[in-house]
């Protein structure tokens, strides 16, 4: 039964993911916590492994998840799942649809598409950096820690590229946010 | 046969040495697809991007499939395809063994409170990045605005809507401005 949520669950995924690995985190997130396969915490966790291993971020998550919730089979299938969508997709439009993509209705629904996924992951940004700030949205608790952390490895990220052309790499931040937490957190 | 290891090889190298997902992929595709190996030219390097932009799923899974397509045909696709995944897959089966034991670890559990704060800078950063790279006509500015307004509900009040509906009303109000506009076009040029 879980093999079969695995499969569906991640051929969802696949198939929506408009935008790169950052586009499917809503999605992503959406899934997981509806069939509640892992807590919302371990969900930040593992994107932040996801992006310090390599590959792609989204096969990560469900290698992962597959893995923790069924076994190497759970990782197999919940892998192919996520991939076979955009597998499909590409021998199709090669195949038989070459100018599909270059079709004006096509790129004006993509247009919209995009906007809206870009909204989507802004709102799943910002909820996510409040809900680190306040423990959870309804609850009045500040942790200031948090608000002082994200505030400063915010300036750090962004100001890198005023100074460098690239700025640093996500890697280096999530390794500068995972040493200050173990100063401020404790050890 | 030569050809399909060789995929397979050089796919798996392309996806054990690029950290932080698919578009840091592209430029390692591009050396070693383009200038090295010669399988694909520079510019249907620029349109698979495209291509993979534009589809769902891993932009790394679309520049594989359709490379290992272009030289062997379904086997390519689907031998470059499981080249680029198989590395991760080995390294994330590994992690998910032990990520639970190792997170009870003090230290290590205090150092993951830090890293989700910078997972939400990051995803910020993204969809910023988004942002700048979109056409800023009005209909875009709109949509954009309604779907960040309909997922903070969503999130804030826990309502029950997939943002699969989201994606899917963006994209119908996109054809749907198509249409009328052409209607209109048409109107005015009889």
């Amino acid at each position: 039964m879980i093999l079969l949520e695995l499969l569906i669950g991640f051929l969802k995924i696949g198939f929506f993911s408009f935008g790169g690995a950052y586009g499917a985190i809503p999605l992503i997130r959406e899934v997981v916590l509806s069939y509640s396969w892992i807590e919302e915490e371990k969900l930040s966790y593992m994107i932040a492994v996801s992006e310090s291993t390599p590959g792609p971020i989204m096969v990560n998550m469900a290698t992962y998840i597959g893995s923790t919730k069924g076994g190497v089979v759970g990782a197999l299938i919940a892998t192919a799942a996520v991939v076979l969508p955009a597998f499909l997709i590409v021998i199709i439009l090669t195949n038989l649809l070459k100018n599909l993509v270059k079709n004006g209705a096509v790129q004006s629904m993509l247009g919209t598409l995009k906007a809206c996924v870009a909204g989507i992951i802004l709102a799943t940004g910002v909820y996510m950096i409040l809900m680190n700030c306040m423990g959870s949205v309804t609850s009045a608790s500040v942790d200031i820690a948090a608000i002082v952390m994200t505030a400063a490895l915010g300036a750090v990220y962004f100001g890198s590229r005023k100074v460098a052309k690239n700025g640093i790499s996500p890697i280096v931040l999530i390794c500068l946010a995972g040493v200050t937490g173990v100063f401020v957190y404790g050890w | 046969m030569k050809l399909l290891f060789d995929l397979f090889l050089t796919f798996s190298k392309i996806g054990l040495f690029t950290f932080g997902g698919g578009y840091a992929m592209i430029p390692l595709i591009e050396r070693d697809c383009v200038d090295k190996k010669k399988w694909i030219t520079h510019e249907e390097m620029m349109n698979i991007t495209v291509i993979a932009e534009s589809t769902p799923g891993p932009v790394a899974i679309n520049c594989a499939t359709y490379v290992g397509l272009k030289k062997k045909g379904f086997w390519g696709a689907a031998v470059a395809t499981l080249g680029v995944i198989l590395p991760s897959f080995l390294i994330i089966l590994l992690i998910s063994f032990f990520l639970d034991r190792f997170l009870e670890i003090k230290w290590v559990a205090s150092a993951f409170r830090g890293i989700k704060i910078a997972v939400g800078i990051l995803i910020v950063d993204a969809a910023a990045r988004m942002i700048g790279k979109m056409k800023k006509k009005p209909l875009q500015i709109i949509i954009l605005s309604a779907s960040f307004a309909a997922m903070m509900s969503i999130n804030v009040f826990a309502i029950r809507i997939s943002t699969v509906v989201l994606m899917l009303a963006a994209a119908a109000s996109g054809l749907a401005v198509y249409y009328i506009k052409r209607r209109k076009d048409k109107g005015v040029s009889e």
